[in-house]
């Protein structure tokens, strides 16, 4: 098994692709039609790839999931609706941005979770009383000020 | 032969290593110097040691020997010389042999130049940076042997992985290799001042160089592999938040907090306990991303249940360096003096909040690379957490932490005068927001405004502290000069490192003004994009050392000027029957023209994709000036290792600037 070969950092994320991903007989007619495709297609993984948007790969099942996109805005259907379908064929694993429900909870809540931890982190670090500076030693005292005459003289 | 010493010496170096391991810890306990210096002498041989096993690889890459095994299965007699080096590094074996030559030299770089090093936390740091060395080696040795041979030996090899045949693979991996694994020796520092009980403002002054060499070259080895995957993939996007990319996201966001923490320690004496809780933090995440790319739990959590040997393996080296340094960790922490007080408005918590933003938008890079595992392994639920996750809470996190840089580089240390400050950087402010105003006036909505204002406020905001510190006092311009010659090394390098994030963030925000084409392009026949028309004048085959090719050979005009010409392709590699794009690339200004192409249709149409990029090179551009500005940090003579005497008048020099 050599699955593991060329995993050098982007090569995972090379081999899917490599190449071409949406193609000019593809493309609407209608611009504000396309533009929503390709929005569309922007957050819909292709899910034989490595975390790739169906609108960067050329893979053939990219492919087909562009033009059924394509298709059924063209019969008037909304975005929402093209989604819908979409998750209820292949489950929530097309969606590169998860849905929020409770399986995702956590993950929605790192970003928040963390700094809030982190802000009650700091907080109590400021809060936590100090042992007192010990004061300078009238030896020490002398040799500060020798050190600011000197400082000044420069 | 040649790859026999190779393994004999590979073999030799994990024995040193074991020796670096024990015998120093047990001189710095019992305090016996002689035990103590076993550690230099053998981080040093060590050092040697894998270097020889690397040559001895590279020799039989470069001399096609192909009963070498890992060079039958990843070379070829007619590869190009650079590749067939290059390849050393492209396969799993030969990556790992090189991630522990640097973590070797990163210990040999300890042992022959941190002898002003206290000889207890220097032996204590190099013992750990041997067993790290210990760990991995055995790995290599045990699952992923470079030096098998194979009997009979084969004609010809299976060639290296076409996508590998770029000069990206010959400059990023040890790029980020050098930052990746720079980390440890900061981690080894944390462990040996952990196994110490006493860390004071020294021991980041130690660290520093080693943390900024890290720091710099992990910025170039993210910003390269960004590159490469800008120009190979063909649609020109630069970053794709992919699990790989995310494995080096995570330690530079990690590195960033601990450089910007260990100045507060260095110059404050606060924030110890956190800043030696970062080095743990970074290097952790150096090997959660080596378990990431080499396990192959990515490629699938299937392919790794089939072969689960080197995953396991890595598994174990990470829970026992991470276990083991947190369990220091919590043993010692406690017992750390807490440093030097602050108050909330100062240089001191602009960098606390810094640190704040870092390891949220670091926590979530983590929770969303591992989430989707985790989820599918526990309920059996897959999902996928992609570039729309990431921007929305990453890069949120990121942006904030780009607000907060100006104020935090201007703030006294201490206690800080924030008016005052808002007062020095409110010409930044407004041409901040006039940028801003002026984007969302003239396009839609979305990120892209915020973060072009907010890049130019970063930029500027670099630059004002400098010329407030020229300039105080209305000073002639040549006051302001020698001025600028006095301010320290260090403090340029800050105002360099803060510019370069402005101008990535520049050129991140320029993305969102760009122009895209898709069209069956034929000769002749001109395509706009943007400011551009691009036309097709001829299409061709071609034949390279190891591949064939269909080249459009494409002029780019401007009104009718000629602007540039490129040459697109598609390249068939024969041995392992893959193709590749070579996007058409012309740079202007800082800007690009981009065009990719696939196979031309029957009857002779391209199907391109043509992007207008305005400003686009700023986002590679800005992190070389990032790592430009750790360079300069690095050379400032008052902070090198055993300053030397001269430092004195530059000091003085600095200290007189300053007031």
């Amino acid at each position: 098994m050599k699955a593991l070969r060329a995993a050098l950092f982007l090569a995972l994320a090379l081999a899917a692709s490599a190449a071409h991903a949406i193609r000019p007989d593809e493309v609407m007619t209608d611009p504000t039609l396309e533009a929503r495709a390709r929005t569309l297609s922007a957050e819909l993984r292709c899910m034989v790839c490595q975390n790739e948007s169906i609108d960067d790969s050329d893979a053939p099942l990219a492919h087909d999931i562009r033009m059924l996109i394509r298709d059924r805005i063209a019969e008037g259907q909304s975005n929402d609706a093209v989604r819908a379908f979409l998750v209820s064929r292949y489950g929530d694993f097309i969606l590169l941005k998860p849905p929020f429900k409770p399986e995702t909870l956590l993950l929605w809540l790192s970003a928040p979770l963390t700094l809030a931890l982190g802000a009650l982190g700091i907080w109590a670090a400021m809060r936590r009383p100090r042992e007192p500076t010990p004061a300078l030693s009238a030896e020490e005292e002398e040799g500060l000020a020798a050190l600011t005459r000197e400082g000044e003289g420069r | 032969m040649i790859v026999e010493i190779g393994h004999f010496a590979l073999i030799l170096a994990l024995a040193l290593a074991l020796v670096q391991a024990s015998a120093p810890l047990v001189g710095a306990w019992r305090a016996d110097r002689a035990l103590m210096g076993v550690a230099a002498s053998a981080a040093l041989a060590q050092f040697a040691l894998i270097l020889v096993s690397f040559a001895a690889l590279a020799w039989a890459h470069l001399a096609s020997d192909f009963s070498a095994l890992n060079v039958a299965e990843n070379s070829h007699s007619a590869v190009p010389a650079i590749y067939k080096f290059s390849g050393v590094w492209g396969n799993h074996e030969g990556s790992m042999l090189l991630w522990v030559l640097i973590l070797a030299a990163f210990g040999a770089l300890v042992a022959a130049f941190g002898g002003a090093l206290p000889a207890r936390l220097r032996a204590n740091a190099l013992a750990v940076q041997g067993l790290i060395g210990a760990a991995f080696l055995a790995f290599i040795l045990m699952t992923s042997n470079p030096f098998e041979r194979l009997w009979p030996a084969p004609f010809e090899g299976r060639d290296l992985n076409p996508i590998l045949q770029d000069p990206g693979l010959a400059i990023h991996p040890p790029l980020l290799y050098l930052g990746y694994v720079g980390f440890s020796i900061v981690f080894s520092f944390a462990a040996a001042a952990l196994i110490e009980g006493r860390i004071d403002a020294a021991w980041a002054r130690f660290v520093r160089p080693f943390a900024l060499i890290a720091w710099a070259f992990l910025t170039l080895g993210v910003a390269m592999g960004s590159y490469w995957a800008y120009y190979t993939l063909g649609w020109g996007g630069f970053w794709f938040w992919d699990p790989v990319e995310n494995a080096s996201l995570m330690p530079w966001l990690a590195g960033t907090a601990f450089v910007h923490s260990a100045a507060v320690m260095e110059k404050r004496d606060a924030l110890k306990v956190w800043t030696i809780f970062l080095a743990i933090l970074a290097f952790s995440f150096s090997l959660l991303g080596t378990f990431l790319v080499r396990s192959g739990v990515l490629t699938s959590v299937h392919a790794f249940a089939n072969d689960p040997r080197r995953g396991v393996f890595i598994l174990a080296i990470l829970a026992f360096f991470i276990a083991g340094s947190l369990s220091l960790f919590a043993w010692r922490a406690p017992q750390l003096k807490q440093g030097g007080l602050f108050a909330p408005i100062s240089r001191e918590g602009a960098l606390a909040l810094n640190n704040l933003l870092l390891t949220a938008a670091c926590a979530t890079v983590v929770f969303g690379t591992l989430y989707p595992l985790a989820l599918e392994q526990i309920a059996g639920d897959k999902i996928t957490v992609g570039a729309p996750f990431f921007n929305l809470t990453a890069g949120v996190l990121l942006l904030a932490a780009c607000f907060v840089m100006p104020f935090g580089f201007s703030l006294a240390w201490k206690r800080g005068d924030l008016l005052g400050v808002a007062e020095r950087l409110a010409v930044a402010m407004a041409a901040g927001l006039i940028v801003f105003i002026a984007l969302i006036a003239f396009r839609r909505g979305g990120l892209a405004p915020v973060a072009a204002g907010l890049a130019i406020f970063v930029i500027l905001g670099s630059l004002s502290e400098v010329a407030a510190r020229v300039w105080r006092g209305g000073a002639s311009l040549s006051v302001a000069l020698s001025r600028a010659r006095g301010l320290p090394l260090s403090f340029w390098g800050g105002a360099f490192a803060h510019a370069g994030a402005g101008i990535v963030l520049l050129g991140v925000a320029a993305t969102g003004l760009g122009a895209e084409t898709i069209a069956a392009m034929r000769v002749g026949v001109p395509q706009t994009v943007g400011p551009y028309q691009v036309v097709v004048n001829t299409v061709g085959e071609r034949a390279g050392p190891n591949y064939r090719e269909i080249v459009a050979a494409m002029t780019i005009r401007s009104g009718g000027a000629f602007v540039a010409a490129i040459e697109p392709a598609r390249r068939q590699f024969a041995t392992r029957q893959m193709a590749t794009t070579q996007a058409g690339i012309a740079t202007i200004a800082f800007g690009q023209v981009y065009v990719s192409i696939g196979d031309p249709d029957a009857d002779g149409a391209v199907p391109a994709r043509l992007y207008w990029k305005p400003l686009v090179t700023l986002i590679w551009l800005g992190a070389c000036v990032m790592a430009l500005g750790a360079g300069m940090s690095l050379a400032d003579r008052r902070l090198r290792f055993g300053a030397p005497a001269r430092a004195k008048s530059n000091a003085a020099a600095a200290a007189a600037a300053a007031r």
